[in-house]
């Protein structure tokens, strides 16, 4: 369903990631941790168009959309969740959620988004920037679901936030996993929730994989060394 | 000794009434202006020092028409005037959508460049009405019912124009609001506002966003133009005359609240229109610019700023 091959990316001169190859299968969740700095967002960045991709090709069901704007990257099925949320703060909770339904030209928002988030429907008429952290980081969830994705990026879907949120996320995620075609690639850096959610892991160091597990037979104690210190 | 300071008072009463409602045309432009101006630089960070050339060009469409309909159409004289305001919109965005494409999209990002690229435009603009049109004044011949004032009591001459063009900028601004805040343009439009990449993410062509934006900005220049050609004559360089003003009404209103624009136009045009009753043009202004910088320091954000956490 997604397919990168030999991706470069860089700001200016420096180069972040190089040569970089993955691909993820339809329905199938990938994550990919790994400590600060080693390139996630900006790999994340690179998929949705935010950055430019130097070389490589990205290729979502078949279409290659590295010369893509964003715009027709979500036209083409990719939707992002955004490493600290990048909710618009002063639009209310409904038009944030009405900004995703752009790309399919829709304005009614579908029952099912206040079924996945009750606590949207609550706060709909709130503004955005008004919301706490966790209620902030549904609202892009929602806010990305809504323009009907085939492949869903989310950065780092936990950070800063109580567990009890993040166990919500995951079964939100799971939840959803079950009722939609979706392909999920999530970055992350708590090993509990990645192996909740995630059907693969990979693990990326200085903008390349090093390390490679099925959760069926995932090595903890080897990643928890790749994520301390 | 009473009895004259009630007179007097009547007659205070009726000044300030009078130059009051000719204010309204005053302010009908300002607001017009500053409308646009407000939402091309809240849009995309761009401050457009060609924009009252936009206005001239909207003008100059007026005075076009009311010409043709003189020498060849007199008949449609009392009705032109609507469609003079169309066709000044129409040509002003059309003309806006071109520099955006050729020019402005060029220098996002950079704001002293496109100060500096703007400003040579407003000249070029300029020139181009002077060769095209002349440097001499030029004046629309407006429709009979427009001319006249309506006296409701003795000593009060209200003129029908402030009041029709007071009604056009109420108008203007309520299709504005809709625009911006009810439509789903005026979504795409205020999440590119506020946070451009995250905008594209969601699936939003802000580069769309930008030009149609800055069209509809220019386009209201336009209609600011038809409706400066019933208080003033037209010359290549009458844009250029409310610029300062236009910019003096965004900063003192807040330029990212639609509320504070009218309320901080029509600040402005009353005092002003009011002041200069009393004292010369100069002087008036002077006031006026004292007034704004006072309150400026007091309040930095404008009249009406936005309360969100960010
Ligand atoms: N705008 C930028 N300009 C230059 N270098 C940058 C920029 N943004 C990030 N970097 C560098 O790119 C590298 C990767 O950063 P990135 O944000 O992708 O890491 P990350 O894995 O997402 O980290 P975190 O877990 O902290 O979010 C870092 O070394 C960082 O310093
Ligand atoms: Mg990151």
């Amino acid at each position: 369903m997604l397919d990168v091959k030999n991706l470069q990316v860089a700001y200016g001169e420096s180069e972040i990631i190089s040569q970089l190859s993955f691909s993820v299968a339809r329905k199938e969740t990938l994550a990919i941790m790994g400590r600060n700095g080693m390139g996630k967002t900006t790999l994340m960045k690179a998929l949705i168009g935010i950055l430019k991709c130097r070389q490589g090709s990205v290729q979502v069901d078949g279409l290659d959309v590295a010369k893509f704007d964003s715009f027709k990257r979500v036209d083409s099925g990719l939707a992002y969740v955004p490493q600290g949320r990048q909710i618009f703060p002063t639009l209310s909770v409904e038009d944030n959620i009405r900004t995703g339904l752009v790309t399919v030209g829709k304005r009614k928002i579908d029952d099912w988004v206040y079924t996945l988030f009750p606590v949207l429907k609550e706060m709909r008429r709130r503004r955005g920037g008004n919301l706490s952290g966790g209620q902030q980081q549904q609202l892009a969830i929602a806010r990305a679901l809504v323009s009907e994705p085939k492949v869903l990026l989310l950065d780092e879907p936990t950070e800063g936030i109580q567990p009890s949120i993040i166990q919500d996320i995951a079964r939100m995620l799971n939840e959803l996993k079950k009722l939609r075609d979706i392909t999920i690639v999530v970055s992350e850096q708590v090993l509990s929730f990645t192996l909740e959610i995630a059907d693969r892991i990979l693990v990326m160091e200085g903008g390349r994989f090093v390390h490679e597990d099925l959760r069926a037979n995932v090595d903890e104690a080897k990643i928890h060394q790749y994520l301390a210190v | 000794m009473p009895l004259i300071l009630a007179t007097s008072f009547a007659e205070l009463k009726d000044i300030f009434l009078m130059q009051g409602f000719a204010g309204f045309s005053l302010f009908a432009v300002f607001l017009l202006m500053a409308l646009g101006l407000a939402i091309i630089f809240g849009q995309m960070k761009v401050i457009n020092m060609a924009h009252g050339e936009f206005l001239t060009v909207g003008a100059y469409v007026t005075v076009f028409l009311s010409h043709m309909v003189v020498n060849h159409a007199p008949k449609l004289l009392p009705y032109y005037f609507p469609a003079a305001i169309v066709c000044a919109f129409v040509v002003a965005f059309i003309l806006g959508y071109i520099v955006e494409i050729g020019l402005v999209k060029y220098l996002y990002n950079r704001p002293l460049d496109t100060l500096l690229a703007t400003w040579g435009l407003s000249m070029i603009l300029q020139q181009a009405c002077r060769s095209l049109f002349g440097a001499r004044e030029d004046t629309a011949t407006l429709p009979e019912w427009m001319m006249g004032s309506w006296s409701p009591s003795e000593g009060l001459d209200i003129p029908i124009n402030g009041m029709f063009l007071l009604a056009l900028a109420i108008v203007m601004v309520l299709l504005v609001y809709a625009l911006m805040y009810r439509s789903r343009w005026g979504l795409k439009v205020r999440a590119t506002m506020q946070n451009r990449a995250m905008a594209g993410a969601v699936g939003i062509n802000t580069k769309r966003v930008d030009r149609v934006t800055f069209a509809l900005g220019c386009g209201l220049a336009g209609i600011a133009g038809a409706a400066f050609t019933t208080i003033g004559s037209v010359s290549p360089s009458a844009g250029s005359l409310y610029i300062v003003d236009t910019f003096i009404v965004v900063v003192f209103g807040g330029a990212a609240s639609l509320l504070g624009t009218v309320l901080s136009a029509f600040t402005i045009a009353q005092s002003q229109s009011i002041l200069e009753f009393f004292l010369t043009g100069v002087l008036a202004k002077i006031f006026v610019l004292v007034g704004v910088i006072i309150l400026l320091m007091i309040r930095p954000q404008g009249l009406i700023a936005s309360k969100v956490r960010r």
